[in-house]
């Protein structure tokens, strides 16, 4: 009681008034109570709420725009996805198709894109920091693992997060993971992909192990010196070497290498029968259309030609003849991973060819290399590089153990956190310009590195900027349905007598068959269904084109009868389609009516010559093959079922699905059959022409 | 008295914020000051214009200005300025012509797709300026598909021009089809009446057969982006029916 009293008094004497102090208390209490809604008032997001009411106050949709407005933070959350987004409550017209106009942030519309905001939010995408509500903290910060905002410029990568695949929206992506994959940095760099697979490398570098039989000590010089010196379209990066470097290396590479047997060494390089026409080679070498996959320097400077096997510009410079010639007669010999077929020439050929390419030179490559014996400790330190520098990755040296994982492994290379990074001066602390710069210069982030100098362009720097930035930690972690895989190849292999030729010709270099092989040439894996046997008969024997435009094209391989018969029977039993009687309708005996009546829907209904010709001298359509001998080459159901829906036959074609009546696919089928051509023993070469362009019915 | 003093004390603080702001914005423009030694009487576009990227990228290719004199040869010296709309960059701002006439300069678009209008500037000997309207396209996911799309199905017969990979079949057909950028005929067709053609072919339209019909070829998203491509190539500019532009 007597505490009580004490307290009461004491209280009494700091204010004369009792009631006051509730007062002041009331007071503070209101003050409080104002800070947060003040700190509203002046917060950034209501700064640009404002600024939005005021921006469509004066338009014509403004009251529909103001009826979808709703003051306050915005928030999208996914917890599937980890994502709590408040973008919206700046970026307010992002879902308003009426603001096309607005180019201003943040107001402005968010362009088409084939997923729903509501579904996967923004930073799945944009990246920056969701949950922040100002401007720095949204987009400049790198709190969280996604980092600041991901520069519009890259942002297919966001897209690669999920689509594993080649999406048709995504070019600049696509061509990064091509660059990735040809260029060879996955042999240096595993990248491993959420479904556990890791992307593959699709070149192809020689062996060296036996190297002293194809080349000289002075070329492997000036060609580790630089590269691009001997060929512009090298795909081989430059390391950069000093002179002594180049030396020690090339000493090691010639001293460490090993006659191939049965290659080339003893070989004496065959010398053609009689005088023979120069110009035979050349024409030799377009015949065989080695320029399907090997560009050269034509006499207009221009480099033409394929990308698949390396560019033959100087090649007289490189090889020795002997090699060459060995080469060419049987290139699995050399090098038994090569893409490159076994052509099957003769003695009078390979003289012709192996003269050909040695014409092809370029005199002032090893003008100034002169190169002193090796000396045993040169040579010990070229080893010592080739070591260093990790050459094995890449190519097989014997003696020289391919190292594992020899660069940083970049699978989740997009998530990688700034604070990791070196940079240079001057250069923007960002992991795009981070990774942009590496690509480009990527030995001057410090002494000692070791990745090698290449050449890309702007773009492709871009491109593979971007295929890196999709490689975050989000890819990983995102729920597994979400996750749309690459298609995987099969490893089917032919079998057999005529699988083991088929291999021999290396013709799944550019054929796909049963999920597996090369996509330059036509997909073989329902060719039985699709052709006539006596018109592939004849196409193994000579398949011409009669399509100029094409560079790539089907070469001719000297085959004997029975290896042709062998094929032949091979492709017209192994390869059909199960859902396809061939012989469900006649090759002839179609009445002239519907014969007729074929030809008027060519001409009218369905206008097919926009596209084909059946009559040279009258039609000029030139996307899809001609179809004047179409009627000795293909199947009557082939035909039939193409022209009811041709995506089913062959996927991804050009060639419209006309959603056909049965009647109308029939008369055309009649009319397309009548078509046999000028006469049956030209249908070897002429049809030809149609399927060595490389398309049945398809454009390209 | 105290709205005076409150009007004295916001004056106050009005001038010291002026002040500011200038110094800033001061400190902020120490451009070096380029002198034109020359004046032409015109300026062209040399090359880079109506170029398409993806939105906030750089164009693939420069811009390329050329100042001429009143025989249309170029004028060394002369002052080329650009204003760029909000989001594009450009750089330089602004240069002097060079030995050919031509200023050189690399332009990243802003990150929204569409259209955006670069104004290129020069002054005459007058000293009146002389100014050049610059389109360029920024096309977005959808655009871009679009341009894919209509590059694989669509140009062979769409775009008259030949290259080596893609050789035209224009000239081979008995009704030419419009190259895509033709704003005079396509700016005419509304979005349903594309829709219609290229899915249902010419005749769904009344017009030639030789257009054949893609809708159960290409999806719905796809004959959409066709159409977003179609729209943002268009020249002149295709303006949406109905779309409401701000009173001015
Ligand atoms: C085989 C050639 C061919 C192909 C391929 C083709 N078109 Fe056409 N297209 C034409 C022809 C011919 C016309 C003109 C018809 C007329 O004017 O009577 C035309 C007309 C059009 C028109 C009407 C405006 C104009 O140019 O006259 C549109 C729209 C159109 N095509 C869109 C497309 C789209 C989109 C594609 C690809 C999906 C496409 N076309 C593919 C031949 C083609």
């Amino acid at each position: 009681m007597r505490a009580l009293n004490k307290l009461w008094n004491s209280w009494r004497g700091l204010f004369r008034d009792p009631i006051q102090p509730f007062g002041i208390a009331s007071v503070l209490l209101l003050v409080a109570l104002a800070i947060a809604p003040a700190k509203d008032h002046f917060s950034e997001w209501h700064y640009y709420q404002h600024g939005y009411l005021r921006l469509i106050k004066n338009r014509r949709d403004a009251a529909v725009l103001q009826r979808h407005f709703e003051p306050g933070i915005h928030q999208i959350w996914l917890p599937d996805l980890g994502v709590v987004d408040r973008c919206e409550t700046c970026h307010l017209g992002l879902t308003e198709t009426s603001l096309g106009d607005i180019k201003m942030e943040p107001y402005s519309r968010h362009p088409v894109i084939p997923h729903s905001m509501q579904q996967f939010g923004c930073v799945m995408c944009h990246r920056g920091q969701g949950v922040a509500t100002t401007v720095a903290g949204a987009h400049e910060s790198a709190l969280s693992s996604d980092g600041p905002i991901l520069p519009a410029q890259y942002s297919e990568a966001s897209c690669g997060q999920c689509h594993h695949a080649p999406l048709e929206g995504t070019p600049t992506l696509n061509q990064g993971r091509f660059l990735l994959a040809r260029y060879g940095c996955v042999r240096c760099h595993t990248i491993k992909l959420p479904d556990g697979t890791s992307m593959q490398p699709a070149d192809t570098p020689p062996p060296l192990s036996h190297i002293a039989d194809k080349t000289t000590r002075e070329w492997i010089y000036a060609w580790l010196r630089d590269p691009k010196s001997y060929a512009a379209t090298a795909t081989m990066p430059n390391f950069l070497l000093s002179d002594n470097d180049a030396r020690d290396i090339s000493g090691f590479l010639i001293a460490n290498s090993v006659p191939e047997p049965g290659d080339t060494a003893t070989l004496k390089p065959p010398k053609a029968g009689g005088s023979v026409d120069p110009t035979a080679g050349a024409s030799l070498y377009g015949e065989s259309f080695c320029a399907s996959c090997h560009a050269m320097q034509n006499a207009a400077g221009n480099v033409v030609g394929g990308d698949l096997g390396p560019e033959l510009t100087a090649i007289g410079t490189k090889v020795k003849p002997e090699w060459l010639t060995a080469w060419l007669r049987d290139p699995r010999n050399y090098d038994a991973g090569t893409p490159m077929p076994h052509y099957r020439f003769t003695d009078q050929q390979l003289a012709l060819l192996t003269g050909f390419l040695e014409s092809k030179t370029n005199t002032d490559l090893l003008a100034n290399v002169h190169l002193d014996p090796a000396t045993p400790a040169q040579i010990a330190h070229g080893k010592k590089l080739v070591e260093e520098y990790g050459c094995a990755s890449c190519h097989e040296i014997r003696g020289v153990a391919k190292p594992d994982n020899y660069g940083p492994e970049l699978s989740q290379i997009g998530s990688k956190p700034v604070a990791q990074l070196v940079f240079v001066k001057g250069m923007p602390e960002t992991l795009p310009a981070y990774l942009s710069t590496k690509i480009k210069h990527p030995r001057i982030f410090g002494p000692g590195l070791h990745m090698p100098q290449f050449s890309f362009t702007p773009e492709q720097v871009d491109a593979l900027t971007t295929a890196l930035l999709s490689l975050t930690d989000r890819s990983v972690t995102l729920p597994a349905k979400l996750q749309i895989p690459t298609p995987q190849q099969t490893d089917y292999e032919p079998a057999g007598k005529a699988g083991q030729l088929m291999a021999d010709l290396n013709c799944m270099a550019c054929h796909r068959i049963n999920g597996h092989g090369g996509t330059m040439a036509p997909d073989l894996s329902w060719e039985g269904s699709s052709v006539q046997k006596q018109w592939l008969d004849a196409f193994l024997k000579n398949p011409n084109t009669l399509r100029p435009t094409l560079i790539r094209r089907m070469p001719k391989f000297n085959l004997t009868d029975e290896e042709r018969a062998e094929l032949t029977d091979y492709i017209m039993t192994a390869y059909q389609n199960p859902d396809i009687d061939r012989d469900a309708m006649p090759l002839s005996g179609y009445s002239p009516d519907q014969v007729e009546h074929g030809r008027e829907l060519f001409y009218g209904k369905y206008a097919c010559q926009s596209c084909h010709m059946v009559d040279p001298a009258k039609d000029k359509g030139y996307i899809g093959p001609p179809l004047t001998e179409v009627g000795s080459r293909l199947n009557a159901e082939w035909i039939y079922l193409w022209l009811k829906n041709p995506q089913k036959l062959r996927p991804g074609t050009i060639e419209p699905n006309h959603d056909m009546s049965d009647d109308d696919a029939r008369a055309l089928t009649a009319f397309l059959m009548a078509q046999k051509g000028a006469g049956s023993q030209k249908t070897g070469t002429r049809t030809a022409s149609v399927s060595a362009s490389g398309t049945k019915g398809a454009g390209e | 008295m105290k709205r005076r003093a409150w009007f004295r004390s916001s004056l106050v603080v009005g001038t010291l914020a002026v002040v500011a702001v200038c110094g800033c914005s001061r400190v902020h423009k120490k451009a070096p000051v380029l002198h034109a030694t020359a004046a032409g009487s015109a300026l062209v576009v040399s090359s880079g214009d109506r170029q398409l990227a993806p939105s906030g990228s750089p164009l693939p290719q420069p811009l390329i200005m050329q100042v001429n004199d009143n025989q249309g040869n170029g004028v060394t010296g002369a002052l080329v300025k650009f204003s760029v709309p909000a989001g594009v960059k450009i750089d330089p701002a602004e240069a002097l012509s060079d030995s050919n006439g031509e200023v050189t300069a690399n332009v990243t678009l802003g990150n929204t797709s569409g259209r955006y209008v670069l104004t290129a500037m020069a002054w005459n000997k007058a000293g009146h300026p002389i100014s050049v309207q610059v389109p360029e396209l920024a096309a977005g996911y959808q655009e871009e598909l679009g341009y894919q799309v209509q590059r694989k199905y669509c140009s062979r017969c769409h775009d008259p021009e030949s290259t080596p990979e893609q050789v035209s079949n224009h000239d081979n057909l008995a009704v030419p089809p419009h190259s895509f950028d033709q704003g005079a005929t396509y700016n005419k067709l509304s979005d349903a009446d594309l829709t219609a053609i290229i899915g249902h072919g010419g005749p769904a339209l009344n017009l030639s057969a030789l257009m054949p019909p893609y809708g159960s070829t290409l999806t719905k998203a796809d004959i959409q982006a066709v159409i977003a491509y179609i729209r943002l190539v268009s020249d002149p500019p295709y303006q949406a029916p109905g779309l409401v532009y701000a009173k001015q």
